[in-house]
Formats: structure tokens, sequence, C-alpha cells
């Protein structure tokens, strides 16, 4: 798009990382350096789940710093003035670091990507242990659920997020898959889900909380 | 919260969510205008992305990562 439709602050950049020479220079360094400090706020952010620390830290921020660097170089002639530009360079990192802490946590699963922790689940939603009586037919009914209703790759997509608090992130590291289409996956398993505790009575199809 | 409506919340969806996708491609124009305060603003304008990041784990991440750093936040 034409640089005049742009802010001020957003032409400047664009012109300069269009450019050549010295001044193009300057803002790849720049850039580098708002993208790096932005890296490692993300990191320091998400890190306590991760349980990323020290120099590993450092290096996931540097490289989601350089690759972001690339992307955005690369597809400045994308920038439509939508936003601010340093909004959407800033988008690329973010992004970077999303994948990055993913594949981390591939490398360093804390629990079996298979395994089947079904007694988590009412830790995992907050029932509370003295009142057992009430849930244990709806968690029964929805473990049978999950066995019936969901096809093999819905129901290993469900165990392992909602069962092993595998991130999204980390299940797109395999082939052929991406953050959308497991999150699709996940969200018509969801839909199914519901259903069948709605047709057998155990969740009120038309009220969204149950006191 | 109880695990009755945790549970209701987390298999309940929304047919307006417009995916990771979608919702990521013009992720940074919705931080934009949330970040100049204008969230009702955003939530109006674009309401399958807003039902998307309420939804999604790792897209919500990305968008409270993405407002952080245009808010200065992670200096």
């Amino acid at each position: 798009m034409s640089a005049a439709r742009l802010d001020p602050e957003s032409a400047e950049w664009v012109q300069a990382l269009t450019g050549n020479g010295l001044r193009r220079d300057a803002a790849v360094t720049r850039l580098h350096e708002l993208l790096v400090r932005i890296a490692r706020g993300e990191v320091r952010r998400r890190g306590p789940r991760l349980q990323i620390t020290g120099p590993e830290l450092e290096d996931l921020a540097y490289q989601a710093a350089a690759d972001a660097l690339l992307a955005v170089t690369s597809k400045i002639g994308k920038f439509r003035g939508e936003s601010r530009f340093t909004t959407w360079a800033c988008k690329f990192v973010i992004f970077e670091v999303s994948a990055k802490t993913g594949r981390h946590f591939w490398r360093n699963p804390s629990v079996p990507m298979d395994a089947e922790n079904w007694d988590r689940l009412p830790d995992r939603f907050g029932f509370d242990p003295a009142l057992e009586a009430e849930w244990r037919d709806l968690l029964a009914a929805l473990h049978r659920a999950v066995d019936e209703e969901l096809t093999p790759r819905q129901r290993a997509i469900f165990v392992a997020i909602v069962l092993n608090d595998v991130p999204l992130d980390t299940l797109v590291i395999e082939p052929s898959s991406n953050r959308n289409a497991i999150y699709k996956m996940l969200f018509d398993a969801r839909r199914k889900l519901r259903a069948a505790l709605a047709a057998n009575g155990y969740i009120d199809p038309d009220k969204s909380r149950r006191s | 919260m109880n695990g009755w409506s945790a549970l209701d919340r987390f298999l309940r969806t929304d047919p307006r969510d417009v995916g990771c996708a979608q919702a990521l491609d013009m992720l940074h124009v919705y931080v934009d205008l949330v970040a100049t305060g204008a969230q009702a603003e955003a939530e109006q304008r674009y309401p399958g992305i807003a039902a998307h990041l309420r939804a999604c784990g790792p897209c919500g991440q990305d968008f409270e990562g993405l407002l952080a750093a245009v808010c200065g936040e992670t200096d």
C-alpha cells in the first residue's frame, strides 16, 4: 500500500526498511533491538509455566527475534497499514515465541503425550472432592462420550490437551498439522461432547451455568 | 466458579468463532484497537475474533503478549 496512507511513524519505518544503504541498516538494527526486547519480555511472561530459565530463555528470545526480523523484512510489502507498523512487526515475534515454546514442551514433556490421566479431570475443572457424589456420574458420562462420540483423532487431541495438559501448540509439531486444524478438531469435539451430555440430561443445553 | 460451570464453559462453543487462522491474521488490527482503549469497539467490529480469543488458549496468549508488547509492559 502507499506509505501516504500510513501514520507518520509507520511510514518512516516502511520507507527506511524498503530503502537502501545506511538508513536501511540503521532501521534493521533498530527493528532487531525492538524485537529482541519484545521477545525477552514475552518469554519471561510465558516462562513460569514452561519452566524455562537462564541462558535457555535468552537463547529462545534471540532466536525468536532473529526469525521474526527475517519474516518482517521479507513480508514488508504485505503490510497494509491497518495497524501501526510496530504492532504488525511485533506480531511476528510473538508468533515465533509461541512456536518455539511449543517445541520446548515437546522436547521436555512433563507427562507421556499418550497417557490418559482421567483422575486429573476433577481438579482440571475445579470439582470439589467433598461433593464427589454429585459429579461422579457427570464425569463418567463425559468419559463415555469421549470414548463413543469422538473420532480417534478428536479423542487423541482431547486426551492430550484436556487430560495431559499438553499445550495445543505442541501438537502442531506433528507433520501436516497447524494450530487452526488442531483447534477446529477440539472445537468439534467440545460441541459433540456437550451435545451428548445435554442429550442425557447432564447439562442444560439452554443454560450457561449450573449452581 | 464450580466444576459444573467450568466444564460447561469449556464445552460451550460459539458459532461466531472464526478459528485461529482468521483471528491471527487480524490480531495486530484488533490489538491496536484494544490498546487505544477501544475494547468494546474491537469486540463489536470483530465479534468472531473476540469469540475465538475467549475460547482458544494459545491465541489468547498471543493476544495478551502482543497487547503487553504494544502497551510497553514487556520492557
